[in-house]
């Protein structure tokens, strides 16, 4: 492993595929056909993508100006405010599997993760400029920041969507019906591990408890 | 023996620290407080304390007062409003504590039927020497000058636009320095009743506006004619209180507001209206000028504040009185709270049913109409140098003014005022770059935005050599980079070259 680090070719391999997100994110139709079909992307640049995209969301707390973005610092848990990307993430990438395997969906569990993180690019590329941006604007001109913000974010999202179409080899229409069958997975499985986690702590109490009856009795 | 002393002094140590942990708690739950940006608590020190409770013995009254409902002040007199006794006392006050009756006024001199009053609710002193009664049970307002000679009655008015099915129930009144009486009337929600100096009815001022959304329409579309009499009607608020102030503008206060309006903020408890009617009010605020912004139940009291009175500085800031908790609110000329204090209870500074709020200076006057007793309160340390900060800037000595905020803010850390008020006088002192850093404090997004619009604008302006040289660095380099390339490109394709190469 350690040999393999030391050759060039693998990281001209990982910078020309991280590179190929950005052919993605202006051809995605082409782009996301070949990131699978052509091998031309690598889970080496999906994780950077979605490491950037995690670094951009807390990057943004502490330093876009306070103008777009108040920070109410007592009640912020980092860790939660990651979860808040990874986990939709985790339960989209899953579901969207369980979903599509059943109607001949072509991708992976792991070609949906590859190409969902490809598909967040705009994200970091938008936001990074944006906390920039934000600190040297007033008010008045905040429509510009909110503007920019939405992009980065309907950009992302066809870009998932398109991604989905081509590793998938689905048409359109199937595509968005798929990805509403997707939020509905999700929903699902949050309520599954809600019972899951519920029973399992009500469980965990009745053995405390029948432990602490113990240690009273004796 | 000794075993006993060290019991004792045991049993003192724990008392002690009962007691300090006792303390701790009072210090935590303040009398006075105020909210943050957040819109969390923030207790504060006291803005105002009680100069004293002035019930009739103090005032030294033979019959006791019974449900005083209407509180005046005119210069240094104080007029309260004896409703159940049917008479208005005339109170002097001839220093800070003390109070001296001048008169009881319980009739009048005039060619009229009736010479007494009938459960009189509010009174007017005007500057040039006439005192108005809202004699509520006479259905009359009188005009009797400072000799108690009838003038004139401002009656039910006749006019088409006053429903004539309702009788004329006058309950709190104002006038203005034209001689304009302006009245609330019990029942009637087209606004305040407006006469002109004359008597003669001229109209309804500041009906507030009818509130109902898209939802209610559809609602009321498709019930039936029964569900539709049982819905709340769709109709005007009336209000409960009104006064004028230095300028002429008269705030006005009602009780009739629902708690889901005040959740959307449909609803204005407090309103400051023009000659026009319509509200003027600033409200710059965080958070909306509708009392306190919890409504825990806690002590049976639940529901919103009410705001049963209000009175205005010269100054602008403006004080309501919340009758559900006893409060009063203190809000600053930009809708931002200034402080919030009070309660209920028997203690000084609390109250058990207040009514009517008045001020003398910065000193307020507060009504209790079951205990019929006059709270006084005169502004603290602190209360004072909020004042004085607020004044200043009015009056334009911005250095002075965020000297006073310093003051404030040495005495209580927590004041978000203080910091605003600091960074606006640093803002008018053209120190841009500080002044940001006190409005980000307290994130107050649009002062920051004009400080640091005139700081980029300075910014600009003094590194416009350094800029120029940046862009055209920018926008050249890659140029000449690029011409550079395509000439040795253009050498190595040269023909003359070709032959050493080959």
């Amino acid at each position: 492993m350690f040999a393999a680090l030391k050759k060039k070719e693998t990281y001209s391999h990982y910078f020309a595929t991280l590179k190929f997100a950005l052919y993605c994110i202006t051809h995605p139709l082409d782009g996301f056909w070949d990131l699978t079909h052509e091998r031309r992307g690598s889970m080496a640049a999906a994780n950077t993508i979605l490491i950037l995209t995690l670094l951009a969301r807390i990057m943004k707390l502490q330093f876009t100006s306070f103008i777009f973005n108040k920070v109410y610092w007592p009640e912020l848990n980092i860790f939660l405010y990651l979860a808040s990307v990874l986990f939709p993430l985790a339960l989209w990438c899953v579901g969207n599997w369980g979903l599509t395997t059943l109607f001949d969906g072509k991708g992976k569990l792991g070609q949906i993760y590859m190409a969902t993180c490809y598909g967040m690019t705009p994200y970091p590329l938008i936001q990074f400029p944006l906390i920039l941006f934000s600190n040297v604007v007033t008010v008045d001109e905040a429509e510009f920041y909110s503007v920019m913000s939405a992009i980065s974010l309907v950009w992302a999202a066809l870009l998932i969507l398109a991604a989905m179409m081509q590793i998938h080899e689905y048409s359109l229409s199937k595509t968005v019906g798929f990805t509403v069958g997707t939020g509905l997975a999700m929903l699902v499985m949050v309520f599954i591990l809600l019972l899951f986690f519920s029973m399992i702590s009500s469980g965990v109490a009745y053995f405390v408890s029948v432990a602490r009856e113990i240690l009273f009795r004796m | 023996m000794k075993k006993m002393m060290t019991r004792f002094g045991a049993l003192a140590a724990s008392a002690l620290i009962a007691f300090g942990s006792c303390l701790a708690v009072n210090a935590e739950e303040g009398y006075t407080y105020n909210y943050d940006y957040w819109g969390d608590v923030q207790y504060s020190p006291d803005t105002y304390k009680v100069v004293g409770v002035y019930t009739s013995v103090e005032l030294g009254l033979d019959t006791l007062m019974n449900n005083p409902t209407g509180l005046f002040i005119h210069g240094d007199m104080v007029y309260i409003c004896d409703t159940g006794n049917n008479r208005i006392l005339e109170i002097r006050r001839t220093d800070t504590e003390k109070f001296e009756l001048v008169r009881i006024i319980d009739s009048f001199k005039g060619n009229v039927e009736v010479n007494t009053f009938a459960s009189p609710t509010d009174v007017s002193v005007t500057d040039d020497g006439y005192l108005f009664v809202a004699d509520q049970n006479n259905h009359r307002i009188l005009k009797l000058d400072m000799d108690l000679n009838y003038i004139m009655e401002f009656d039910k008015p006749t006019d088409a636009t006053y429903n004539q099915d309702l009788s004329f129930l006058p309950s709190k009144i104002v006038t203005d320095t034209a001689g304009r009486v302006y009245c609330v009337a019990t029942s009637v929600n087209s606004g305040l009743i407006k006469y002109e100096e004359d008597g003669v009815f001229s109209g309804f001022v500041g009906a507030t506006p009818v509130t109902y959304d898209f939802v209610d329409f559809i609602w009321k579309k498709l019930s039936t004619k029964e569900q539709r009499a049982q819905l709340e009607s769709f109709v005007p608020t009336e209000y409960d209180n009104i006064y004028v102030d230095h300028e002429g503008f008269i705030y006005a206060c009602t009780t009739h507001v629902a708690e889901q309006d005040l959740d959307t903020g449909a609803a204005d408890p407090i309103r400051r209206l023009n000659m026009m009617g319509s509200d003027i009010l600033v409200r710059n605020g965080e958070w909306e000028i509708i009392g306190d912004l919890y409504w825990g139940d806690g002590g049976g009291y639940k529901g919103p504040s009410l705001i049963t009175d209000i009175t205005a500085f010269d100054n602008d800031v403006f004080v309501g009185l919340d009758k559900v908790r006893g409060r009063l609110f203190a809000y600053d000329d930009q809708g931002r709270m200034v402080c919030a204090f009070g309660g209920n209870g028997n203690q000084d500074g609390y109250f058990r049913r207040p009514e009517a709020l008045d001020h003398m200076g910065h000193d307020l006057f507060v009504l209790d109409s079951l205990d019929c007793s006059m709270t006084v309160f005169t502004p603290t340390e602190f209360g004072n140098d909020i004042f004085q900060a607020i004044e200043q800037f009015q009056n334009g000595e911005y250095t002075a003014s965020g000297e006073s905020w310093q003051r404030v803010l040495e005495l209580n850390g927590n004041y978000d005022l203080g910091y605003i008020g600091i960074g606006r006088s640093l803002l008018r002192q053209k120190r841009y770059r500080e002044a940001m850093d006190y409005f980000r404090l307290k994130w107050d997004d649009d002062n920051y935005s004009k400080a640091f619009k005139q700081y980029r604008k300075e910014w600009v302006e003094e590194h416009i050599v350094v800029i120029f040289l940046v862009v055209f660095a920018v926008l050249c380099i890659p140029l000449a980079i690029g011409k550079i390339r395509n000439i040795k490109a253009e050498i190595d394709r040269a023909d003359i070259f070709r032959d050493f190469s080959a």
